[in-house]
This record gives C-alpha cells, sequence and structure tokens, in this order.
C-alpha cells in the first residue's frame, strides 16, 4: 500500500484528501488554540515549537543523511547568542537577526561537515559531540556573550509590533514552525534530499552515481545546523535569559532522543517525538505535582531515594523511553503508525 | 625545564584515568562494534554501591572495593544479556541510542538516590599526600592511578596473550563465524567483554572517586577517555592507551603555557587534528568498507 506510481505522486504534498482534511483541522486547531487555552499550555506549545524546529533539522541529518550528530546543542547555542548579540550589539531587527544567526550556525555546520567527509560511526559521534561541548566552554569565556553569567534577551520588536507575552510569541513561533516544516519536507523531495537519501542507503553507489559526497554531505550538517541555529534565537526570546549551562551535552541527547523517538526518516514522525518529548520534559520537571503518581514517587524517595534528586527521574523515563523504541520499535511513532495504518486498511486479513 | 616536566607526569597521572575508560571503551568496541556511551556509568553506579558499601554499611575497604568489582562484573554482563543482545539487528546508531538510553537510566537512578550534592568517598589514601621523585611532585593518588593502570594493562596483555577465554574473546572479535564454528560460545564471550570492561571503567572510577563525587563525575572521563581511544583507533588496546596519555599530556601542556581556560576543550581539538590526517585514528589500520 501507500505505493508511489509516478513522480509527481511522489511529490505531491497532499497525498489524498483525508490528508488535506487532517491538515485544515491542525490549522484550524492552532489558530484558535491561543484564545481557549490558559497561558501555560501556550508556553507548552511555544516550547514544542522550537524543539519541532530542531528536530526538523536533526532528521535531515540524520536521519536522511544517515549522518550522526551529538553536537546540536552547540548550533542551538550559535543561533541563541548569535540572535540575541546581533540584536544588542549590531541593532539589526529580530527576523534579519535570526537568519543571520541561523546563517552563521550554517556555517559552523558547515565547517564541522568537513571532517565528517572522513569519519564515520564513532569517530563522528566523537567529533560533533567535541563540537557541542567546546561551544558552550567556550561560550562561557567570551566576555560579550556574557560569560558564565548569561545574557538577556532584549525586548522583541518586529515593525510596528511588540512582542511580551507567550501569546505573542506563539504567533510568531507557529507560522515560522510551519514554514520550516514546509521546507524541511519540499527539501526531501528534491535533488538535495534524494542525494541525501542516497547517501544514507549506499555511499559508495551513491558516489559512483555521481552525487557529489563532499557538497552533499557539508550541505547536509549546514542545513541542519541552519535549522538549530533558528531553533535557538527563538528559544533566547521565549525564555528571555540565556547561559551555558543550558546548551550542554544532555540537550543534544534530548535532541537525539526526540528525533529516534519520532522515527528517523519519516516528516511527521520527527514532529510527534518532539512534541510528545518536550511535553513529557515540561511534566516530569515538577514530577511530584502530578496526582496519585506524584504521592506515590514521594513516598518511594523518602523511603529508598532522597526527595532532593527526585527530578532526576526525567533521565530513567527518557533512557527508558530510548530504549523500548530502539528494542521493540525501532521506526519510533511512525513505525507505530504505519503498522496501526497497515493493520486497519487491510483489516480482517 | 622543572615546570615542564612537572606538567607532563601531571599530564601523565590524569592521562592514566581516561587509558582506564579508553582500555573500557576499546573493549567493548572490539566486542560488539560500539562506541560505548555507558563505560562511565557503567563505572558510576560500582562507585556509588561502593560508597554505600562503606559509609553505610560499615564495611572494611579491602572488602568493599573487591565486592564493588563483582558488581561491576555482574553490571557490565547484565546490560549486555539483557539489553544490547535485545536489540533488533541494529545499525550503528541504534546501538550508540541503546547505550545512551542505558547511560541516562543508569545517571538517572544514581541522582536519584544520591542528589547533586557533592559526596566525600572514605578512601584509604589521601589526595593531598604527595610524594616526591628528585625535583617533581606526584601526589599518591595519582601515583596509585598510574599503577593501577600499568598493572591493569600488564594484566590484560597476559589475560589475552595466555588465557584461554582471552584468546577465545580475540578469536571471536577477529571473525566471530569462524570463532563460532571452532566452538566458542561467543555469546558468552562478549557479555565477559562487557563485564571485564565494566571492572576496567570502575577502578578508573574508584581512583577519581576522592576528587570528585558527584552523579557527572565519570562524563569529563568518559569524553577523554573516549577521545584518547579515538586518537589510538578504537580497535588497539595499547592504541587507545597511547592516545589517552597523549590527550592528558597535550591538554596539561596547553593548561600550563596557552590557556588554563580551555584546557579542557583542547581534547576535542587533537582529535579533530588527528582524524583529519589519520581518519581511523593512530594505530589502527585504515578500515575500506567493501561493497
Amino acid at each position: 500500500m501507500d505505493m508511489k506510481r509516478d513522480y509527481y505522486e511522489d511529490i505531491q504534498l497532499f497525498s489524498s484528501g483525508v490528508v488535506i482534511f487532517w491538515f485544515v483541522a491542525m490549522m484550524v486547531f492552532l489558530a484558535v488554540v491561543p484564545f481557549i487555552f490558559k497561558n501555560y499550555y501556550i508556553y507548552v506549545i511555544n516550547f514544542m515549537a522550537i524543539n519541532v524546529i530542531v528536530v526538523l533539522g536533526l532528521n535531515l541529518l540524520v536521519g536522511y543523511t544517515g549522518l550522526i550528530s551529538l553536537g546540536h546543542a552547540g548550533f542551538f547555542a550559535i543561533g541563541a547568542y548569535g540572535t540575541v548579540v546581533l540584536i544588542t550589539q549590531a541593532h539589526l531587527p529580530f527576523l534579519l537577526a535570526l537568519l543571520v544567526a541561523g546563517l552563521i550556525a550554517a556555517i559552523f555546520g558547515f565547517l564541522l561537515g568537513l571532517p565528517a567527509l572522513r569519519l564515520e560511526g564513532p569517530y563522528l559521534a566523537i567529533a560533533t559531540l567535541g563540537f557541542g561541548v567546546t561551544v558552550t566552554q567556550v561560550i562561557g569565556k567570551i566576555k560579550i556573550l556574557g560569560e558564565r553569567q548569561g545574557l538577556h534577551a532584549p525586548d522583541l520588536i518586529i515593525g510596528p509590533w511588540h512582542f511580551d507575552t507567550d501569546k505573542d510569541f506563539y504567533f510568531l513561533l507557529i507560522p515560522i514552525a510551519i514554514i520550516l516544516a514546509f521546507a524541511a519536507r519540499n527539501i526531501t523531495k528534491t535533488k538535495v534530499g534524494r542525494a541525501f537519501i542516497s547517501i544514507r542507503d549506499a555511499e559508495i553507489a551513491a558516489e559512483t552515481m555521481g552525487v557529489n559526497l563532499t557538497f552533499y554531505k557539508t550541505l547536509a550538517f549546514a542545513l541542519s545546523a541552519f535549522y538549530a541555529g533558528i531553533g535557538g534565537g527563538l528559544y533566547a526570546f521565549v525564555l528571555r535569559f540565556i547561559e551555558p549551562e543550558l546548551f550542554s551535552l544532555s540537550l543534544s541527547i534530548m535532541f537525539l532522543t526526540m528525533a529516534v523517538v519520532g522515527g528517523l526518516g519519516s516528516m511527521m514522525g520527527p514532529i510527534a517525538g518532539a512534541c510528545l518529548l518536550s511535553w513529557l520534559d515540561l511534566q516530569l520537571r515538577n514530577i511530584l505535582d502530578i496526582p496519585y503518581l506524584g504521592e506515590w514517587l514521594r513516598s518511594l524517595s523518602q523511603s529508598y531515594f532522597s526527595l532532593t534528586g527526585v527530578s532526576n527521574i526525567q533521565y530513567i523515563v527518557f533512557g527508558g523511553i530510548l530504549l523500548f523504541i530502539m528494542l521493540f520499535e525501532p521506526l519510533g511513532i511512525f513505525g507505530i503508525w504505519i503498522r496501526t495504518k497497515k493493520y486497519w486498511k487491510t483489516w480482517p486479513f | 625545564m622543572i615546570d615542564f616536566l612537572q606538567m607532563v607526569l601531571n599530564g601523565i597521572a590524569a592521562g592514566s584515568s581516561y587509558a582506564l575508560v579508553g582500555l573500557g571503551m576499546v573493549l567493548i568496541y572490539k566486542a560488539s562494534e560500539v562506541p560505548n556511551f555507558v563505560q562511565g556509568e557503567m563505572a558510576l553506579l560500582p562507585v556509588f554501591v561502593a560508597f554505600m558499601l562503606l559509609e553505610s554499611y560499615g564495611v572494611p575497604p579491602y572488602m568493599a572495593f573487591p565486592i564493588t568489582l563483582i558488581f561491576a562484573f555482574f553490571l557490565g554482563c547484565f546490560l549486555e544479556f539483557a539489553i544490547l543482545r535485545r536489540a533488533k539487528d541494529p545499525n550503528i546508531l541504534g546501538l550508540i541510542i541503546i547505550t545512551i538510553g542505558m547511560e541516562m537510566i543508569l545517571l538517572g537512578l544514581v541522582s536519584w538516590k544520591f542528589g547533586a550534592d557533592q559526596r566525600v568517598m572514605p578512601f584509604p589514601i589521601s589526595e593531598y599526600d604527595s610524594i616526591a621523585i628528585g625535583n617533581l611532585f606526584i601526589s599518591s593518588l595519582n601515583m596509585l592511578t598510574l599503577v593501577a593502570a600499568l598493572f591493569i594493562m600488564l594484566v590484560l596483555f597476559l589475560f589475552f596473550r595466555y588465557s584461554k577465554i582471552g584468546v577465545a574473546m580475540k578469536a571471536s572479535q577477529q571473525n566471530e563465524t569462524a570463532a563460532r564454528l571452532m566452538g566458542i560460545k561467543t555469546k558468552q564471550v562478549r557479555m565477559l567483554t562487557w563485564g571485564i570492561s565494566a571492572m576496567v571503567g570502575t577502578v578508573a572510577g574508584l581512583l577519581l572517586a576522592p576528587v570528585i563525587m558527584e552523579p557527572f563525575m565519570m562524563w569529563n572521563p568518559m569524553m577523554k577517555g573516549f577521545a584518547g581511544a579515538v586518537v589510538g583507533g578504537m580497535t588497539s588496546l595499547p592504541g587507545a592507551v597511547i592516545g589517552a596519555y597523549i590527550i592528558g599530556v597535550i591538554e596539561n601542556l596547553f593548561g600550563g603555557y596557552v590557556s588554563i581556560e580551555f584546557k579542557s576543550v583542547v581534547a576535542f581539538a587533537v582529535i579533530v587534528l588527528v582524524l583529519c590526517v589519520r581518519p581511523s585514528g593512530l594505530f589502527a589500520r585504515h578500515y575500506v568498507k567493501k561493497v
């Protein structure tokens, strides 16, 4: 099922009326969200949107090109600091600063892509990991970037509008996220995207067919870094305060977790994974307030563990999810979706 | 000159603990072909077990440390047997993610139990005593680390050279199918390798614990050990050791002469440089993928 019969069927954005219906429903839902939900939920959705942007970019790199990156927090940090500094020091307007910061992140991505040409597997993992760690260390030492104390994001003004509340940010973030999602989806259907996929599936065969490995591998890194940079720039304003500790190795792992849980190499999977895990992340930060479970955990912690470390349960939960997905459903949420769909379409067989 | 030698000595002392972590990683990389991100936490949990034995149950040190090592062995075996082996024909990315998942669970368990507070390991040797060698000084803890690292390397060398099971491990790393046909239980051998690797890592953890003891204590040594192993080539045990010493020495020299602030990032610059020249590290033959 879902067999693609010709090129035009492959590139079309909506494969059927049902998909268009759900897309419209989703857009309507997103449009009415700020008017019906409480402020906290809007903050949660903003947070999700940022993670969706980063994970879409990471998916282009890990899912489509098959290169691993454990340093995306580095690009994220470059985007965040770049945007803030470009606004406060160079007095650029917000959207331009965001774009330039994204491009700076992309340049760093290109540079990191250069050693990646010769490295694979564990070697690439350690090189990208080192990049992520280095970026935070270096940022913590630079005066203009606030050193260890961090930076406050300035007021966000675009033209006549003054973005102040979570609701305002929502109207800024969601369109950017949607545009970037469409861009990512369309990239995968162009020559570039097919080159990425061919590199993932068989590098030598791709090279033999005339895919320029140097160009496409560095391009994958640069594109992915651009997405992370944009996400970082927006993150700085949603959080209003950034410091180097935010962009640790844990964050890189978190992004990778989101992509893997959603399902690498699909479009909706990482979006779902990012939404699900960002929500879980926020919930687990004050885990003791969850009804019933929280009380049970409190008594468990008091008798066997410690109350001060209870927030670290989130590591156990995320690690458990990662293991569960890798052991039982390597395609992630996308894989579950595919199987469910197949079951219902072929039912009762 | 004295300064220089002192820095080199400090570097070698730091490199020793990286070398132990790196050795553990290489053992596992050769057995399971996965860069083992759980290496640090595989040592972290036993270290905190040792802490509990010494602190809460009053077990004397000469009993507590062997118990810890045995625990580490079983922990390593368990992780391979219960989790890694269950993966359905995973690719390299999948394996890396599985080890990251295990790492997060172990880290979460330890930090749930102990919080983020700094603890003090009741260790028989203090880090403040030092031994003088000529004009150079080395703390007795660093000396012990150095000696322990050399001792473990020797033991590993003898183990792989002369013991039957060590030879079986080498055989199943070189050609698993052939080894299985020769009657080696390759799965069990792989499990044992994980156990041994966890023990080696735990020694490093125990020797680091008197200096710093908190749930994130193994991240830095793990990354440096990993970096050392990568510099050495990931498939060569002596390579990992030499790589780790290179990292330790360069790091200390850089800290002494250039900038103390960027001391911890220089390791990654070194590996990127080394990998650009020799993509498979210094001591490994370059592996060319066959089509």
